[in-house]
């Protein structure tokens, strides 16, 4: 395990993030602003821009266990907080925050579950890292960093408080 | 066929036999046990060294399923089964269909018997018509048709004074009643009345089912002045009711079951519906006393109280299985058991399932009595076998002790000098 | 001599079929009632299914008839998107003398993925566990008298969510204990979470023999039994009950047993009323504690939905 990037390096990532996500939804005016992050990494990135963009909503979080595409073969495993989102979403434009963008797979969980509660006007995708070895065809609007790896390598986010990205 | 039976360890506790010696039969009695008579030549001698030489076993209850059964066991099946287990005599309850309540019936069972030829078959008859509980049946006929009792089979009388009436009437007719003890309504459940049949959620049957009935019998008993033998005892108390009586000089024996002796409630955990029973396993302790009860002379007979099933019958929840267990294969081997771990004296388990109950049938049958019928098993304690459907010879494999690895077989089974069963595997 | 094994569990140790509150760890049960906690949000969303168990099949196969715990089940089911299969057999196969054996090859000739089973005999979901292919997946919803172990669960969610813990809790369950498996699959749900202390009152013909082994305290008297308790759960009294010998009449059986307000000052100040429903109102229960502020009786039925789905989704998800 080998840590590659620090909590001050990852904090100043993040705000630049914050800075493109602001212009990002400007230019195509998404007024209608709520954040979600996706457990677990994901939220921890999405409170950090949730504080930097002075977001009035509270912010939403999605437990994607229930709409993973593994289930048969991994089965259910008891998930501590379950998904939360606070507000209406029908309308919205949704900012849907994660750590790593991998296969995609995940993504398309969180957006299912987020269509079953409503129909949202928008869904601005906002990563830390991404791949770029999406198995599926998403592209994420706002990148922190970008990152390729090889084959059987991880990397993961580690947090709360202090944040790092740890290679296995 | 004159046979000699060498070097055998004969046991034979009616004559208080047990030592190595040699038995000679011919024209199907027994002509000798030890010195060979003048002239004797064996057409055919058996080595019996290091096995037991004993009585064919006198069975006091197994059902053959003939007629009437639905499933695959039938008279010829199971009388193959019984030579395979020793048992030379066997005696079956009246509840077949039809009904032993007609001479017609006890013929037709004692013709398919004897077209067998594997076992010497009895009847006893019904006590009630038609089992019905309510209008005697036909006792003088029967007797004279051959059954050696009159029995309800597992049909309890509730109305009393109809058990008064046929007593009384068994007494005009000389003959032994046999009763199961159950009270119907105490009686309806499944499974022993204890911790486990609360925890299993089955429907319970208490001890007092059995009890209850076997207090209004006594006392019925004591009023008409019957001969009386209580079948399947299941519980403890049950056996100091009858120590009581028969300390009291009544008439009155009781009988158990092999499986009584080796199984427990404990046994039907999973729903086990092998361990389905009538009467039921009770607790270890009862289990216990039943043993005692034996080593004491309360109880006087073991017997397999077999009952074949297809297995389509014990395919389905516990309570609505059949009850029943499938036991004359293994009635031996298991009262052998009870040797090595129990530490019951074998003179008295072999004498409870050759001699003591003939003498309540009235049969002379249960000996090694020089002139007597060459009714004859050999036994090899120290055979280790495994119980499996394919082993049993009987059409019914339902026992809780599939799998068990069974220490002791019957080798040879000798019925009126003639061999009916001889173990492949033996020398 | 008989190898027991625990049907329920697969060979990592999770949950296969749930047949019995009986023989599951206290981790596996805080497991179901903390997947319940996840599930209870979901009937809340604009859209209240979550993909789990799509493409799934599941059976409820009721031998009973049961209109509430059927509903449940096929709620939960179709929540997690399964198609969901209604069969009542105690009106057809049955009668026409097809056995339980036959009833189920016909079923798994269907490729059903589990079978949620309500049957009259104790032991019916064991039987039918031990029984089916290897994939296939069993849900007790009843048997006999033996168990009903999500409706346990259910009551336990209810008790946790308003306790926060089961340490130091007193409860007692009042009623007809004899007949009764959501008693004995509380019992065992609740002691193997820990409460202090589990009571049964009931007259003594409702009390089944040897009821203390199952680790509970028997009262017949209900004012000493409810002192200080935490939470009562009172069962149905089955009308049956008083033909036979068991009650002489509703009347009385209220007079000794019925829930009052009054009868509730015994207990702790906080004390919640819990009923699996549904409810005889003057006859285990007086109307004014069933509406009343300690009732939790309607919670209990939006909670079954998701201790339901839970369990389901549990046992699906698990490899043999």
């Amino acid at each position: 395990m080998a840590v590659i990037e620090k909590n001050k390096a990852i904090e100043a990532i993040i705000s630049v993030m914050a800075t493109d996500l602001k212009t990002y939804l400007e230019e195509r005016n998404r007024k209608n602003v709520v954040i979600v992050g996706v457990h677990t990494g994901g939220v921890w990135v999405a409170e950090r821009l949730h504080k930097l963009l002075k977001v009035k909503d509270p912010l939403g979080e999605l437990n994607i266990a229930f709409y993973r595409d593994d289930f048969s073969q991994i089965g259910m495993h008891p998930s501590v907080a379950p998904s939360n989102l606070p507000f209406d979403v029908d309308g919205r434009d949704i900012v849907l925050v994660d750590d790593i963008l991998y296969t995609g797979r995940t993504i398309r969980a969180a957006l299912n579950e987020l269509f079953d509660y409503g129909r949202p006007a928008s869904v601005t995708l906002t990563v830390l890292v991404d791949r770029c070895e999406q198995e599926l065809p998403f592209k994420a609007d706002v990148v922190g960093t970008t990152m390729s790896l090889l084959k059987g390598e991880h990397v993961k986010l580690t947090g709360p408080k202090t944040l790092s990205l740890v290679t296995k | 066929m004159n046979i000699c039976i060498e070097k055998g360890r004969v046991l034979d506790p009616k004559n208080g036999l047990d030592k190595v010696c040699n038995i000679y039969t011919s024209k199907g009695f027994i002509v000798s046990v030890g010195r060979k008579p003048t002239g004797f030549e064996a057409k055919k001698t058996i080595d019996a060294s290091g096995q037991i030489v004993m009585p064919g076993l006198v069975d006091l209850s197994a059902r053959l399923r003939e007629p009437g059964g639905h499933g695959k066991a039938n008279i010829a099946s199971e009388t193959k089964a019984a030579a395979a287990g020793g048992i030379t005599t066997l005696c079956v309850p009246p509840d077949t269909d039809p009904i032993i309540d007609t001479p017609a019936v006890v013929e037709l069972i004692h013709q398919r018997a004897e077209r067998s030829g594997k076992a010497k078959v009895f009847c006893l008859g019904a006590l009630t018509h038609e089992l019905g509980s309510e209008r005697l049946a036909e006792m003088y006929s029967l007797k004279e048709a051959g059954c050696l009792g009159v029995s309800n089979a597992m049909v309890p009388i509730k109305n009393t004074e109809v058990m008064r009436r046929a007593m009384e009437y068994a007494v005009t007719c000389d003959m032994t009643v046999f009763i199961q003890p159950e009270d119907p309504w105490l009686g309806g459940g499944s499974m022993h009345e204890g911790a486990y049949s609360t925890r299993m959620g089955l429907p319970p049957i208490p001890e007092t089912a059995e009890t209850v009935a076997i207090a209004r019998d006594l006392l019925l008993i004591e009023a008409t002045g019957v001969r009386a033998h209580f079948m399947r005892l299941s519980s403890a108390r049950s056996v100091e009711l009858i120590r009581d009586a028969r300390k009291r000089g009544m008439s009155v024996t009781a009988d158990v079951s092999i499986h009584q002796l080796h199984f427990t409630d404990r046994d039907v955990e999973d729903y086990n519906s092998l361990c389905h029973v009538k009467p039921p396993f009770r607790h270890h302790s009862d289990r216990e006393k039943l043993l005692a009860g034996i080593m004491d002379s309360t109880i006087t007979v073991i017997c397999s109280d077999h009952q074949p099933h297809d297995s389509d019958k014990k395919t389905a929840p516990f309570s609505a299985t059949e009850p029943g267990v499938s036991a004359l294969d293994l009635i031996l081997p298991m009262a052998f058991q009870l040797v090595d771990m129990k530490g019951a004296d074998l003179n008295k388990l072999i004498l409870s399932m050759t001699a003591a109950p003939a003498e309540i049938l009235g049969l002379e049958s249960g000996s090694l009595t020089v002139d007597a019928a060459a009714d004859i098993c050999i036994f090899d304690p120290e055979k280790v076998w495994k119980v499996t459907e394919k082993s049993l010879v009987s059409d019914g494999k339902n026992t809780p002790a599939l799998g068990w690895e069974m220490k002791g077989k019957v080798t040879h089974t000798i019925l009126n000098g003639k061999l009916v069963y001889k173990n492949n595997e033996s020398k | 001599m008989t190898v027991h094994k625990n049907l329920q569990i697969n060979k990592e140790g999770r949950l296969k079929h749930f047949l019995s509150t009986e023989g599951l760890s206290r981790e596996l049960l805080t497991e179901i009632l903390d997947n319940a906690e996840n599930f209870a949000g979901v009937g809340e969303r604009a859209v209240k299914k979550v993909p789990l168990l799509r493409g799934k099949t599941i059976a409820n196969l009721f031998f009973e008839p049961s209109t509430r715990t059927r509903t449940t089940f096929e709620l939960a089911a179709k929540r997690l998107s399964a198609d969901v299969l209604n069969i009542n057999i105690e009106s057809s196969a049955t009668k026409k003398g097809e056995s339980l054996l036959d009833t189920l090859q016909t079923l798994e000739a269907m490729h059903c993925d589990m079978f949620v089973v309500r049957h009259a005999n104790s032991g019916a979901a064991h039987f039918i566990a031990s029984l089916v292919s290897s994939g296939v997946r069993i849900v007790n919803a009843g048997d006999g008298r033996h168990a009903h172990p999500t409706q346990a669960m259910l009551d336990a969610f209810t008790v946790r969510r308003h306790k926060g813990s089961f340490s130091g809790l007193k409860i007692a369950i009042v009623g007809d204990i004899m007949h009764s498996r959501v008693a004995r699959s509380e019992i065992h749900a609740f002691n193997t979470l820990g409460v202090k202390e589990l009571r049964v009152i009931a007259p003594k013909t409702l009390i089944p023999a040897y009821m203390s082994a199952l680790g509970v305290k028997v009262f017949h008297n209900i004012d000493a039994g409810l002192k200080d308790v935490d939470a009562v759960i009172m069962l149905r009294l089955q009308n049956e009950r008083m033909q036979g010998a068991l009650l002489p009449s509703a009347d009385e059986f209220f007079k000794m047993y019925g829930l009052t307000e009054k009868r509730l000052e015994n207990a702790h100040p906080d004390v919640m009323v819990l009923h699996p429903g549904p409810i005889n109102r003057g006859v285990e229960i007086d109307s004014d504690v069933a509406d009343g502020a300690r009732s939790v009786i309607l919670e209990q039925v939006s909670y079954g939905i998701a201790i339901r789905m839970a369990v389901m989704s549990m046992c699906m998800g698990g490899s043999e």
